[in-house]
């Protein structure tokens, strides 16, 4: 059952051919065998696990199941997951259990999905590579020693590997992107405020948002009917209409018209790279779309101004953790500054320190309006060239990362470059706009994605161009070497 | 730009992080670099811009001021690293 789609297996539950208890037992078991190569579990939920498996058993024969009744899927560690520990890829909270579900997760567990284990990822999502982890490094089912990408590179190489259909993800500024890039998924991140960011430790309030990695996009249009929402407890959600992103999935594409930004095929793209996205990109004038070249004129100051806000950001966010209320507290603390400093040392990895270290600096004293408030204003820019854009045409394509998958240690020694995997995600997140990844060809074996990014709320559309481009080509059906 | 060691103990401080001496060495480099890419931002024209707040200048929501949480304190409080009598413990602040 394993190498199944989350849909796939959504009908052969429904079909009556497999329980939601076996198909959950077969995961937990594969999880065991072979997660050792990829380390992209942190956290195995073996009981809790076959409780809500039997529990969607017990609901479907009470015909109360829904499309994901039954589904074995993994969060990403960074969900809150009511007395499952979730850990944030950090040892500030390797010990922290939630008292309480993050909307996202309640959302599943209502809908009667299997939560199998939480997904290992960068600290506290910042990073491109998954080095970062607290729990140890991930490897990409595409080839040992090679990084799945991140953040959420535990979420990408569990659904690689074929260990689980579906994984649960969050996108600051590409960690849901890159890493479905350089494994070879449909990675989506919808609309700044879709899905409700509550229970989801923060890391950069204004881009944080939730999203899938899954295999194609049928199950990433299944995952977001059940994710999007409206939720009074986050108080940037927004209240629009959650239509039924499957109903559009086969629409026509003639028609459409499809922008390429002259800036995303600059110097650092090789020309492999670019090759791939523009035989890609040719596909879609088969299905019967217009494609044309645009201009997103401030591109190159996006990796900056996100470099300013999301550490800025983070720095406020992260002063939660002073050990005391929850997480990490060293020992025998001499008095209350010795206990803050040490235990936020103690706590906080390298990259972790060094952002919140950049943030605290961008916001002290005479920097503000220099730094923050530059950056913000560079942010409008940035939307507006998307707002112009989006005049001329519907959807906006480009590649996802600069190459494909890289090998571990790579450019852990250099932040700047690790910062420059995200150069063509980061300014769709600065904007707020939904954006997504598909894989869209092979550069050396490796899977190259595709970006495809849409107007506010446009995820339906977004949706409807990556299954038509999936019935045509076979990209996302490459299975990674290492997989199971 | 560069920043100076004065400046990361200085920041390190009202982050309430401690460096040691090799990490300050190690950070000095490393942050100069990243605040020089930052300094991009210096270049561009942004007069008149307003700076933005949220990607669809949604406002802060305001609701009826009702109690909806129940009290979770013995919840909350079991994630605590010490707790006594329902209170949080903190080392001594006032002699």
């Amino acid at each position: 059952m394993h190498t199944s789609t989350l849909s796939e297996l959504a009908r052969a539950l429904e079909a009556g051919e497999t329980t939601s208890e076996a198909l959950t037992r077969e995961t937990l078991e594969r999880i065991r065998a072979h997660d050792g190569r990829y380390n992209s579990f942190i956290t195995v939920a073996e009981e809790r696990a076959l409780e809500q498996a039997r529990a969607a058993d017990q609901a479907r024969t009470e015909g109360r199941a829904g499309p994901l009744t039954g589904i074995p899927f993994a969060h990403k560690d960074i969900f809150c997951t009511e007395d499952l520990l979730t850990t944030c890829g950090s040892r500030m909270l390797e010990n922290f259990a939630p008292p309480y579900n993050s909307t996202v997760a309640q959302k599943l567990d209502d809908a009667g999905a299997v939560c199998v284990g939480k997904a290992n990822m960068d600290e506290f999502a910042m990073g491109s590579s998954n080095e970062t982890s607290y729990f140890g490094p991930v490897t990409n089912p595409w080839g040992d020693g090679l990084v799945p990408g991140g953040s959420s590179g535990g979420s990408a190489a569990a659904v690689a590997a074929r260990l689980v259909p579906a994984a649960t993800a969050t996108d600051t500024g590409g960690s849901i992107r890159q890493p479905a890039a350089l494994c070879g998924l449909t990675g989506l991140k919808p609309t700044y405020g879709r899905i409700s960011r509550y229970g989801i430790i923060a890391f950069a309030s204004s881009l944080d948002q939730a999203g899938t990695l899954t295999r194609d996009a049928r199950d990433a249009a299944l995952m977001l009917n059940t994710m999007a929402g409206f939720d009074p407890k986050d108080s940037t959600s927004l209240d629009r209409e959650v239509p039924d992103y499957c109903a559009s999935l086969d629409n026509d594409l003639s028609g459409l018209r499809i922008g390429l930004p002259k800036e995303y095929f600059s110097d650092e793209l090789s020309p492999e790279m670019a090759e791939q996205v523009r035989n890609a990109v040719r596909e879609y004038e088969n299905l019967g779309a217009t494609v044309k070249e645009i201009s997103l004129p401030h591109s190159h100051l996006a990796v900056a101004a996100y470099y300013v806000i999301a550490p800025a950001e983070a720095s406020a966010n992260l002063s939660r953790f002073d050990g005391v209320r929850y997480g990490h507290r060293c020992e025998n603390p001499q008095d209350l500054n010795d206990l803050y400093l040490r235990s936020r040392s103690e706590g906080f990895g390298e990259e972790v320190k060094r952002r919140i270290l950049v943030g605290t600096y961008a916001l002290s004293a005479g920097f503000f309006d220099a730094y923050y408030l530059k950056a913000q204003k560079v942010r409008r820019l940035i939307q507006q060239d998307f707002t112009d854009a989006f005049n001329e045409v519907d959807l906006i394509m480009g590649p996802t990362s600069p190459s494909p998958a890289f090998a571990q240690g790579d450019k852990t020694d250099d932040p700047i470059n690790m910062y420059l995997e995200d150069v063509f995600t980061i300014a769709s997140n600065l904007a707020g706009l939904p954006a997504m990844s598909i894989p869209g060809g092979m550069v050396n074996n490796l899977p190259v994605g595709l970006q495809i990014i849409g107007n506010y709320f446009d995820e339906a559309r977004m949706l409807n161009a990556a299954h038509r481009f999936q019935q045509v080509t076979d990209w996302h059906q490459q299975v990674a070497p290492n997989g199971v | 730009m560069s920043i100076s060691r004065d400046k990361i103990e200085q920041v390190a401080w009202l982050a309430r992080i401690r460096l040691e001496d090799s990490e300050k060495e190690a950070l000095e480099g490393k942050l100069s670099d990243i605040l020089g890419m930052v300094d991009q931002l210096q270049a561009s024209d942004t007069d008149g811009i307003t700076p933005m707040a949220h990607p669809l200048d949604a406002t802060q929501r305001l609701r009826p001021d009702e109690v909806t949480e129940t009290n979770k304190r013995e919840r909350f409080q079991a994630v605590a690293p010490e707790t006594q009598d329902g209170l949080y413990l903190v080392p001594r602040v006032v002699e």
